[in-house]
């Protein structure tokens, strides 16, 4: 009996999404009246029992093997599998992440359970015994679904950043398994690493200046460019720019792109067509730049600018080096 | 190389996603269909693929009878063959799909011979569960990663590449393989003439399939809160810049 929050990390790092699924636990196993407990992937994770403690873990289960040193969707899956099926938590709450996706959707091939991805709410009413009322993001959050979770192991992820991780701190036990993996989960692992070279990224940057279909072609993102660079921030795109070629993937804002969330994200000649909207929502202020006044993102925006974006940028670039002098 | 991909039919949706009146599913009456976005470029891959060391691209979707036309336009873009899973229900939950599909690879391997590699869409774009590929290719006994960025072939071994927020990362997967891939990894080709011709005259081959129903039950779709927003508009025109600057000023993000 107990809320189980399966814990992410990148070689002993804590990815911060666990923090969220820790106190998400927490409140499920509270209703319940049971505990929360954690599992922890490889023995280069088992400091993290200390964090799990501190967001309100009573127990945290290491799962050992000699080969968990790096991240491997199968063995990890396996790995967390075994703890599962030894302890039988009635919940397991993975992070809404790549990796946490991925670890839950084999757990739930592996144990042959129902899975629930991408949760934004779980029933205030659910104990234990009856199925796992959920609501959770379908198109990437543009949607929700109320669903129901029927098995005697229910397992989900938490929606990225819809809780927020509060600590509480507890004092925790731990238990190693030594978990038993066989040749077939060994060939997905991480063979090889090129480190990100540190900067600014899409996902980090306090200004974005976006470009849509409107923009027209490859080069007329300088404008773009040159007002990002003004703002320390960086240029992104929509799904319309990159199936035109004009700007690599990596740029863009989207549900099959990156989220977002800067200070401001300015967004020029996009329409805002559904799917882009739930890559920008959670900016915290949003200026449209358009020609039409009816689009759909400039009725969503904050803020709006009416005209053609390839004279308008250039003079906000202007009046900004003016006023700098 | 013989590489199967499974596609998925998705609506097209614009602005908005309406949903019907017993909240039962996407009101499509005024919406298109397309490959889901992962799924389209999985295609693309498998094309390209072929291309460079031969074999060819079989197609398969589960779907209502429609999804034919998903599976023309893949041919329209380098499929040989098309396999339509035909479904009466609007979706299957993860498990029976997962199920169903696996049953059919199986059936057509044992036919025609093992397929080097199975391609997914990383997760669909309508239900968005991450699941399907992991679980069929549990079922097939084949390695699998999903998220994929990159992917070439190293003699008998699929070359995978991934991003994370620690850097790229490559795996490792000997063939036969399965891999989700993202959209990203490529730039999925409009088809040609030839192409489209070809699209008209494949033979889709239907195959009846089952899966027992999983434990994980859709009860209702609702639309999330509507972000209220009652837009400034700051100004018409390049005359706006100084309005512009004055809110960046304000907002803290110009110094």
């Amino acid at each position: 009996m107990s809320v189980l929050a399966v814990i992410e990390h990148d070689r002993g790092t804590i990815a911060t999404a666990s923090l969220g699924v820790l106190t998400a636990a927490r409140t499920l196993a509270s209703q319940m009246g049971t505990t929360v407990e954690a599992v922890t992937v490889g023995a280069n994770a088992d400091a993290l029992s200390s964090v799990a403690a501190q967001y309100g873990a009573s127990v945290v289960h290491q799962a050992h093997h000699a080969s968990l040193t790096d991240f491997g969707p199968e063995a990890w899956g396996e790995a967390v599998a075994q703890v599962v099926k030894k302890i039988s938590p009635q919940v397991v709450i993975g992070t809404g992440t790549e990796r946490g996706h991925e670890v839950v959707a084999q757990v739930a091939a592996r144990l042959d359970l129902p899975a629930s991805m991408n949760c934004t709410e779980f029933d205030s009413a659910f104990t234990g015994a009856q199925p796992l009322k959920v609501v959770r993001a379908r198109w990437g959050g543009s949607l929700l679904e109320q669903a129901e979770v029927d098995a005697s192991i229910k397992l989900v992820t938490l929606a990225n950043h819809t809780v927020e991780a509060v600590e509480s701190p507890a004092t925790a036990t731990h238990t190693v398994h030594e978990v038993e993996l066989n040749d077939s989960v060994m060939h997905s692992f991480v063979q090889d690493r090129v480190e990100r070279v540190a900067g600014v990224t899409l996902a980090t940057a306090p200004v974005v200046v976006s470009g849509g279909r409107g923009v027209g072609s490859a080069e007329a993102f300088a404008p773009l460019e040159e007002l990002a660079g003004l703002l320390g921030g960086i240029v992104g795109c929509s799904r319309a720019v990159t199936n035109n070629g004009w700007r690599n993937h990596t740029d863009q804002v989207g549900q099959t792109g990156t989220r977002i969330a800067p200070d401001i994200y300015i967004a020029c000649g996009i329409s805002g067509a559904i799917q882009h909207w739930v890559g920008a929502m959670a900016s915290k202020n949003i200026l449209a730049i358009n020609t039409d006044k009816e689009a759909n993102i400039v009725t969503k925006a904050g803020y709006a600018v009416i005209g053609d974006l390839h004279k308008i940028v250039p003079a906000i670039s202007e009046e900004i080096r003016r006023r700098r002098g | 190389m013989n590489i199967l991909v499974c596609v998925k039919r998705v609506p097209a949706p614009g602005a908005r996603i309406n949903i019907t009146e017993d909240g039962q599913a996407v009101d499509t009456a005024f919406l298109g269909f397309t490959v889901s976005p992962h799924e389209e470029c999985a295609v693309e891959q498998a094309v390209q693929l072929v291309e460079k060391h031969g074999g060819e691209v079989t197609v398969l979707t589960l779907g209502p009878a429609e999804a034919e036309e998903q599976l023309r336009t893949a041919v329209s873009v380098g499929a040989a063959k098309a396999v339509l899973v035909p479904i009466t229900e609007s979706d299957w939950d993860p498990q029976r799909t997962a199920q169903a599909i696996a049953s059919v690879i199986t059936d057509l391997e044992n036919a025609n011979g093992k397929f080097d590699l199975v391609l997914f869409g990383n997760e669909s774009a309508d239900s968005c569960g991450y699941q399907v590929g992991i679980r069929v290719a549990l079922k097939l006994g084949r390695p699998m990663v999903n998220g994929a960025k990159g992917l070439d072939i190293e003699g008998s071994v699929a070359k995978v590449r991934r991003e994370s927020d620690a850097g790229l990362e490559i795996y490792m997967l000997p063939m036969p393989s399965a891999v989700g891939v993202k959209e990203g990894i490529n730039l999925p080709r409009y088809p040609t003439m030839k192409g489209r011709l070809a699209s008209k005259k494949v033979d889709v081959t239907r195959t009846e399939s089952t899966g027992s129903v999983g434990g994980l039950k859709m009860i209702q779709l609702q639309r999330p809160p509507e972000r209220v927003s009652n837009t400034q508009i700051l100004g018409t025109g390049p005359e706006a810049a100084s309005a512009v600057v004055d809110l960046l000023e304000e907002l803290g993000v110009f110094k």
